[in-house]
């Protein structure tokens, strides 16, 4: 029923109607309105058969997961930031189990310095913690992906991080056709686990296993991964099938038969960035936007062939590695490794900045030239940055760099008389 | 403590409010079937219907032979009885979450396990929460016959794990977690944990300097830690008694929410004793106080297990090697009186010596 509603209310609603057994749950902004929502479905009776239970951090919430999931019950968690990095230990743990258990992570940064607003630093951290990960584009895309990741995580024994953007998707308001309960039972079958704890049938889980065999169970998941490519897409067509929408699948391709500049990204940029490319596409640019929507797998070949005839990329991205640049740019790069082409970095909405399309104008007119640095951080104030590198370079105890940068701020605004 | 019971006062066994399903149990009988001149329970001496559930041809055997543990191993012994117990109890309806640990990685090197139970490990710090997870779970799924317990060593349980223990209990989630505790980090080399007593000796409390040895007034009471959540059950257990852990743990599975055994299980590699000492070394730590064995429900002490024959620390501390700086070069008589009065102040606060008891036999 389409519906004007926000995006962690959506969320909740569609977790719900995939009727999940346990659920776990620990507060951390901007994640909170979600399992908030689920809080009251559970506590009203809409969802029976159902248990909800309130732990004591995010790691105690994805290991109440991994035991519930072990135990054969469909489960499911959502975290953001901090949370998702207090919990890491037995994220890495989840996947190394094959136990296909869903969570929502409400992207967000990573302190120091604490901030509590959107980028993907923290789930960018998991990229090689053996979870599929899919970056919802927008809300209704954030409450499809999950109906579909109970299904992936299911199919192939793997967990599945739904990624959506912290406050910018998780706080809006918008209209969301959320998934209708007969819709969800058509597509999404019960829970049969591959490995359950049964008193009935008991098996050992959780072996210790040394250098004869940890190489092959590395391996295999990485080949469920490689399965997943296929998954993916395949199950994006039958929800398609069910609920007449495309969401989902390994990539999103905008305006890209003739482009000859891609922008690629991933998350709810994505609509500021088409909205650029039109007014370029106006004036008769031939740029086209490239949305990658499973980071993990990562989709090389869909990449290549959505981005191969073009001249240049340019990745725009909401984390990145410190000391080396773009994570998403080195993907592309190597998907395009047959044939590589200018591409250019630029890092951009950190903390929550918000990212405008005057910025995006102004560097895109750079790219197009060729003339853009190999790695930008959108609308970098250098001259708070040169003030604190000055500090530094002063020698001695020089302080705290966020919080001489917040007073250099502060003083900037007060009014001269 | 109040007494209302004058058989078992009068048989010296229990003293206090004791529960009603331990007057069933053999064990807690006003019966005196130790063998004479040992502690022995005389197990062959009771008719076949109240012998231990170790001694039943069709026990599960849970922990089962192969494992790889040490030899004189006191936490394969605790857990072998202990998960027999519980499945005893539940009529083999269980699953088992394991910690991290010495009893994880001795019982399933891979291919191989020894459990006969459904069985599972996941890390160090959560056993508690993952088992949280399992019984929640199978309630979801309506089996409320399946009942769950964890189980970890004191590093597992005191230390990393005690978040999400102490989680477990608040929510009363409906798990028996057991504790097996040797008193340090035996699995990575014996370094000292939160429930390492004083002046031990461990690899990261060395036997050097002015005051060699673990640090007094650190360490956590996690027996008492637990009560403080009014949790439903917790009790203290002893490889020393093991008619008395199987009663325990039985009890425990006859009740429903967070319950919670700490069994003391001595480390022959750690403690620095021989492998045949195990159960002599765990009865003196019983027998001189340091380690007092109860039962408390919902945070109040209801019963606990008298000293049959007291014997001062010092006759616990000289037979193990991880105490021995308090005997040479020079004997550390001021040390040996510090531990001397923890076990008087546990003796006091658990009743240990009620009138009568603590000079019988020998040990």
């Amino acid at each position: 029923m389409r519906t004007q509603i926000e995006g962690s209310l959506a969320v909740a609603q569609a977790v719900a109607a995939c009727r999940p057994q346990v659920i776990c749950a620990y507060p951390i902004s901007p994640q909170t309105h979600i399992v908030e929502g689920l809080s009251a479905i559970v506590k009203r009776g809409e969802l029976t058969g159902c248990e909800y239970v309130n732990v004591e951090s995010e790691f105690a919430a994805m290991s109440v997961a991994i035991g519930a999931s072990a135990a054969g019950a469909r489960s499911y968690t959502a975290t953001a930031s901090q949370g998702l990095l207090y919990m890491v230990e037995a994220v890495y743990n989840a996947s190394g189990l094959g136990l296909p258990i869903v969570m929502t992570v409400a992207n967000r940064a990573i302190g120091a310095p604490i901030n509590i607003w959107n980028d993907h630093t923290d789930s960018m951290s998991q990229r090689d913690s053996g979870w599929i990960q899919l970056y919802a584009e927008t809300n209704q895309e954030a409450a499809d992906l999950h109906v579909q990741a109970f299904r992936i995580a299911e199919e192939l024994s793997l967990p599945v991080m739904v990624c959506m953007d912290g406050f910018i998707l998780t706080h809006a308001v918008e209209e969301v056709d959320v998934p209708e309960q007969a819709d969800v039972d058509r597509f999404l079958p019960p829970f049969e686990p591959r490995q359950v704890l049964d008193p009935a049938n008991p098996v050992s889980i959780g072996a210790m296993v040394g250098p004869e065999a940890f190489t092959e169970v590395r391996y295999l998941a990485h080949d469920r991964q490689m399965r997943a490519l296929e998954l993916i897409p395949q199950v994006a067509a039958d929800f398609k099938e069910i609920f007449g929408r495309d969401s989902g699948g390994l990539v999103h391709t905008y305006l890209l038969d003739d482009a000859e500049t891609v922008v690629i990204a991933l998350g709810s940029v994505l609509g500021t960035i088409k909205d650029v490319v039109d007014e370029r596409r106006a004036r008769g640019e031939k740029i086209g936007v490239l949305g990658i929507t499973s980071f993990r797998p990562f989709p090389l070949k869909a990449v290549e062939a959505a981005i191969g005839n073009a001249k240049r990329f340019i990745c725009l991205e909401k984390a990145f590695s410190v000391g080396i640049g773009g994570i998403v740019a080195s993907h592309v790069r190597m998907a395009m490794s047959s044939h590589p082409i200018k591409n250019y970095t630029v890092v951009a909405g950190l903390g929550g900045r918000p990212i405008l399309k005057g910025s995006l104008h102004g560097l895109l007119d750079k790219a197009v030239t060729d003339s853009l640095e190999p790695l930008t951080f959108l609308d970098l104030d250098t001259d708070l940055v040169e003030r604190e590198l000055a500090r530094t370079r002063a020698g001695g105890r020089s302080g705290p760099a966020a919080e001489n940068m917040l007073r250099d701020l502060g003083a900037s605004r007060v009014p001269t008389a | 403590m109040t007494t209302n019971d004058t058989t078992v006062e009068q048989a010296g066994f229990h003293h206090g409010i004791v529960p009603e399903v331990l007057h069933e149990d053999p064990a807690s009988k006003p019966v005196k079937f130790y063998q004479v001149g040992s502690f022995a329970v005389g197990n062959r001496l009771l008719p076949l219907e109240v012998r231990s559930v170790q001694s039943d041809p069709n026990r599960t055997n849970a922990l089962t032979s192969g494992h790889r543990a040490c030899q004189g191993c006191g936490e394969a012994l605790g857990a072998r009885y202990a998960l027999d117990a519980a499945m005893a109890a539940v009529d083999g309806q269980l699953v088992a979450v394991n910690a991290t640990g010495c009893l994880e990685v001795f019982s399933t090197p891979y291919p191989e396990t020894s459990w006969r139970v459904a069985w599972l490990h996941s890390l160090f710090g959560n056993a508690p929460a993952v088992a949280s997870g399992v019984a929640a779970a199978y309630k979801a799924m309506g089996r409320s016959d399946v009942r769950v317990v964890a189980q970890g060593g004191d590093g597992g349980t005191v230390d990393i794990g005690f978040g999400c223990l102490s989680g477990m209990f608040e929510r009363n989630d409906d798990v028996l977690y057991i504790c097996y505790d040797n008193e340090a980090y035996m699995n990575t080399g014996i370094q000292r944990s939160g429930a390492t007593p004083p002046a031990a000796r461990t690899a990261t409390t060395q036997a050097v300097g002015e005051d060699p040895g673990n640090t007094f007034g650190q360490g956590k009471d996690l027996p008492r830690i637990a009560m403080a959540h009014e949790i439903p059950y917790v009790a203290t257990a002893s490889v020393a008694d093991l008619r008395d852990l199987e009663a325990k743990v039985r009890r425990a599975m006859s009740m429903r929410g967070a319950r919670y055994i700490h069994v003391m299980v001595p480390c022959p590699l750690g403690w620095g004793t021989a492998s045949s000492e195990t159960l002599s070394v765990a009865r003196l730590a019983t027998q001189s106080g340091l380690f007092p064995v109860f039962e408390a429900e919902y945070g109040e002490v209801v019963a606990s297990s008298p000293i049959r024959r007291q014997v001062p620390v010092e006759d616990y501390l000289k037979v193990q090697k991880r105490f021995a700086h308090l005997f040479a070069p020079t004997k550390r008589q001021d040390v040996i009186d510090r531990l001397q009065a923890q076990a008087d102040r546990n003796i006091r606060r658990y009743n240990l010596l009620p009138t009568g008891a603590g000079t019988e036999g020998t040990v």
